[in-house]
């Protein structure tokens, strides 16, 4: 992915709106979107999601669109049971609809170098 | 000449340097009126997550905090039986050059320790991104077993799959293993993360360990060593003893005590604070005692 096709992942996840998420990523892979799912394309990248803090309401259906730029990393929500393998050359899918207000880390779980401690985020549920 | 145990207690009335953490290993077997298997009292000593080729504000003495616990090591009036290494004996690198650079020069040091039988195993600094084989070129296979006076040890290696899995193929050797031991066996097992859920958002635990727990389970006299966390940790986990050792590099956070596991800093007016090893001593009915030292004599 090159610069400016990074930004502008950067700039759609950042809440643009699904639209544009759509279109940061390729339409090809993304498979078996609802209507009512909202596209949240994130990039992960050594050492870091981006974005790393994305804000989500009680009751939304979400596909997180990943894609993973320099290494197979792990995306994993413990607080809900959630985990993905997030291959490069690839968008992943992850789906969620929170049910719960609150903070929701998350971390990469497959090791991937000096500076994996601190890939890291967070997902905001509100109300 | 002095046995262990006056010595122990001789260190720890008169040194201040031993603490002796108060916590020990499960002793169901004891309890249960069984006979035991024949067993001598021993000792050995458990060092961890050296990080050799670690860099930065954390450790800036970071060159030298190994070599101290070694001459420290060495300093004790009775030596132990063996010495345990429980992971990241090397800080990560890219480079796989430099990984077997640093295995090299942990070597060199690790050789200076008068004990001579010492076991090591993988933590995911080492071993994480090349799937264990330069770990393997320098200390040989991951996971392994020995016996030693009366105790069963087994070695896992929860680190060399980057997704901190023991994997199928090591839980059917871990099984295989101990469908030979009898139910009060004395198993000891050394692995380098938590088999156990400690703080899964710190990346504190392992992926598949529950089926090994389930598998060490039905055994009366089962206590794990592990790192990892750079810390003292005691958990149990039904009748399994769960013990983390503190690190030779930097200590981290208490357990999930703040967002981030990032190292707690460097205090230059006590840089050692926080790093330590610890003396394990075997005694009769599956009772460890443990004792924290820290990386220089005080």
């Amino acid at each position: 992915m090159d610069r400016a096709r990074r930004q502008f992942c950067i700039r759609s996840a950042c809440g643009f709106g699904a639209l544009l998420a759509v279109a940061a990523i390729e339409a090809q892979d993304l498979k078996n979107i609802a209507g009512n799912e909202r596209i949240i394309a994130i990039e992960a990248k050594k050492f870091v999601y981006t974005p790393n803090e994305i804000t989500l309401k009680t009751g939304e259906p979400v596909v997180l669109a990943f894609t993973a730029i320099d290494f197979m990393h792990g995306f994993f929500i413990p607080d809900m049971k959630i985990r993905a393998d997030l291959q490069p050359g690839q968008v992943t899918q992850v789906r969620l609809t929170p049910a719960q207000a609150g903070e929701y880390p998350f971390l990469c779980d497959n090791f991937c170098g000096s500076g994996h401690e601190e890939m890291s985020g967070k997902i905001i549920v509100t109300d | 000449m002095m046995d262990r145990r006056s010595f122990m207690k001789l260190t720890a009335i008169g040194g201040g340097a031993v603490f002796m953490s108060g916590l020990y290993g499960h002793a169901p077997a004891a309890a249960a009126g069984k006979t035991a298997a024949p067993y001598e009292d021993f000792y050995f000593v458990q060092l961890s997550d050296v990080h050799w080729g670690f860099t930065g504000a954390a450790n800036p003495d970071a060159r030298n905090t190994f070599r101290k616990a070694v001459a420290t090591v060495n300093a004790l009036a009775v030596q132990p039986d063996f010495i345990i290494f429980t992971g990241d004996l090397t800080h990560t690198t890219d480079d796989p050059k430099e990984r077997r650079q640093r295995m090299a020069e942990f070597k060199d040091i690790a050789a200076g320790l008068t004990v001579k039988t010492v076991h090591f195993i993988p933590g995911e600094h080492d071993a994480s991104l090349d799937n264990g084989a330069a770990f393997q070129e320098n200390f040989g296979p991951s996971n392994y077993t020995f016996e030693h006076r009366g105790v069963h040890f087994i070695a896992l290696d929860n680190v060399s799959d980057p997704g901190a899995r023991i994997g199928e193929a090591q839980l059917a050797w871990l099984k295989n293993d101990l469908d030979r031991q009898a139910n009060d066996a004395r198993i000891v097992v050394f692995t380098h993360r938590p088999l156990f859920d400690l703080v899964p958002k710190w990346d504190w635990a392992t992926r598949d360990g529950d089926q090994a727990l389930a598998l060490l389970a039905p055994y009366r006299n089962v206590t794990v060593f592990y790192g990892h966390i750079h810390q003292e940790h005691h958990h149990m986990t039904g009748n399994i003893a769960h013990h983390a050792a503190k690190s030779l590099i930097f200590p981290l956070p208490a357990p999930g005590s703040q967002e981030k596991r990032t190292p707690l800093p460097w205090d230059p007016a006590a840089p050692n604070k926080g790093l330590g090893w610890r003396e394990v001593e075997a005694q009769a009915a599956n009772d460890y005692k443990l004792a924290e030292f820290p990386v220089a004599g005080s």
